[in-house]
């Protein structure tokens, strides 16, 4: 009896801390996200920081957003014909495509393909500062860390995502296009205004809010993880693979809860 | 155990020491790391603090930075308690401590992604003392000044040894010329001609700067070197405060053992070896 009583006390002792422990894992990154953010309207501003940033997130991540983007256009173009010519509805692929590509894959890809090798990055290279006492070197030298480090790199990627999606989406349909055009038999002419009767303003919207918010977050969870990490090697480590992973899985929960919003409205 | 606690007296006139500690106390969690530090370094002294490794030797220089906030205790620099202000003074105050105060962190510390110029007029630049265009002139003079040829401004970090890269440290800690230079472990990972060198080049640079230093250590010839005071932290409180050159003959029974590096005396000595 006692070992159940002892069990069950145990359990919600470690409920109640993991709780805890949540609550001040979040308000710390609120915090953190918070300070930031403010940081962008107020003077000095790291130009070289934000456009190093700026390239690192947006340009350097053109090739694999693009590959991915393509064949993920051919792959949805495949799979509709497949599923639609049972139905003998093959003419609503090109719907699909965009549908699928502006809404959902493009801003969803590009994020987690940033993710992994910017979200990364920034935490790599913030924690080696933490642990070898750059960060506190910074601030010895009358600059504000966060200032610094963060801000310029949020910016960058708040910006750049969107316009990696832009991408994204044109070489997204342009996959559809290719497999819908050379190997299902479509004409171009007709899959072409298909795809434009089917674009509206909101679809392209839509992908372009969650970019943001996906840039947000991939540099915000590089940045923290990087910034709160310890203990060496082992601790910048630790702090990568957490960024990367808290960062996926808040991009595909915000990309439910965002589509959701629109969805309502 | 009762620890013996022998200091002696160091006059100052009539001026508040440059820089005052009294009864400082930190704690991580459950583990006291400072433990009632109290401390006076008159302006102009080269001061040095011996002691074990995890006695709070580098949490109370951080302390003195504005990098960690003490539990409770006193900390004046020229008189000015650092820590009983408010927000925004505490933010003017640190902002002036940055101005006065150049560290020497214990592997440099320099900047990755800058190249050694911009590292070293960083602080400058920062403050705007300097015009960027003059900037890099600038640092081949600071280099020059820690016996560095200015060719390597343009280098980057990691292309530098141990001891290059100290020295730069030092260029950059000096830069601002700064009345309080402070030091973390300065010959840590070097050899012990190169520690020798960074050693002249500090005692230099404190004379040239007409700065009081404080450099935490626990490499004897080293403290000996840069200091003309020394105090031996254990369990986060000063035991002994004296003279730098009587280090090893302090006749304190902790700092004998220490300085010594003998396994017999009031310190204990986790055994590393296995058990068999």
């Amino acid at each position: 009896m006692n070992i159940v009583v002892r069990f069950i006390v145990d359990l919600i002792a470690g409920l109640g801390h993991a709780t805890l422990t949540l609550i001040h894992e979040t308000g710390a990154m609120a915090l953190f996200a918070f300070v930031g953010l403010s940081h962008i309207v107020r003077p000095p501003f790291y130009t070289r920081i934000f456009l190093d940033s700026f390239l690192e997130t947006g340009f350097f991540s053109l090739p694999v957003v693009a590959l991915t983007a393509l064949f993920s256009g051919g792959v949805i173009a495949l799979q509709a014909y497949t599923g639609f010519a049972q139905y003998h509805a093959q003419s609503a692929i090109a719907d699909i495509v965009i549908l699928s590509i502006t809404h959902e894959l493009g801003p969803v890809l590009a994020g987690l393909m940033v993710t992994g090798r910017v979200g990364a990055a920034i935490a790599a290279q913030i924690g080696t500062m933490r642990v070898t006492d750059q960060i506190d070197a910074l601030s010895t030298l009358s600059t504000d860390p966060i200032k610094y480090l963060v801000t310029p790199r949020l910016l960058a990627a708040i910006i750049a995502l969107p316009l990696l999606v832009i991408v994204a989406d044109i070489l997204g349909v342009a996959g559809g296009f290719l497999v819908a055009v050379f190997k299902l038999g479509f004409s171009p002419t007709a899959y072409i205004t298909a795809t434009l009767n089917s674009l509206t303003q909101q679809d392209v919207t839509i992908g372009l809010v969650k970019a943001a918010v996906f840039g947000f977050i991939i540099a915000l969870m590089g940045c923290y993880q990087g910034y709160i990490s310890k203990n060496g090697a082992e601790g910048v480590g630790a702090a990568t693979t957490s960024a990367v992973v808290i960062a996926s899985i808040l991009i595909l929960t915000l990309d439910y809860l965002i589509t959701d919003l629109f969805f309502s409205y | 155990m009762t620890t013996q606690i022998t200091t002696h007296a160091i006059s100052y006139g009539e001026d508040p020491p440059k820089i005052r500690i009294r009864d400082l106390y930190k704690s991580f969690g459950a583990k006291r790391v400072l433990n009632g530090v109290s401390l006076d370094i008159p302006a102009g002294t080269s001061f040095v603090i011996i002691g074990r490794s995890g006695s709070g030797k580098s949490v109370l220089l951080r302390c003195l930075l504005g990098l960690i906030p003490p539990d409770s205790g006193l900390i004046e620099f020229d008189g000015e308690n650092i820590l009983s202000l408010s927000r925004q003074r505490k933010k003017d105050i640190h902002r002036r401590i940055n101005h006065r105060v150049g560290m020497l962190f214990q592997n440099a510390a320099l900047f990755d992604s800058l190249t050694v110029w911009e590292n070293v007029t960083f602080g400058l630049l920062a403050r705007k003392l300097i015009p960027r265009n003059k900037a890099r002139l600038h640092a081949h003079t600071l280099l020059a000044q820690v016996g560095l040829d200015p060719s390597i401004a343009d280098l980057y970090p990691a292309a530098l040894s141990g001891g290059m890269q100290k020295r730069v440290g030092l260029a950059r800690a000096i830069a601002a010329q700064p009345d309080i230079l402070l030091f973390d472990e300065p010959t840590t990972g070097l050899d012990p001609l190169t520690g020798a060198v960074i050693d002249k080049l500090i005692v230099d640079c404190v004379k040239k700067n007409g700065s009081t230093a404080l450099a935490i250590t626990h490499d004897m010839a080293s403290a000996q070197r840069i200091g003309n005071e020394a105090a031996m932290l254990y369990q986060g409180r000063i035991i002994w405060q004296g003279p730098a050159q009587s280090l090893m003959t302090s006749g304190n029974a902790y700092v004998d053992q220490f300085t010594h590096g003998r396994r017999e005396g009031p310190i204990p000595v986790e055994d590393d070896q296995p058990q068999p």
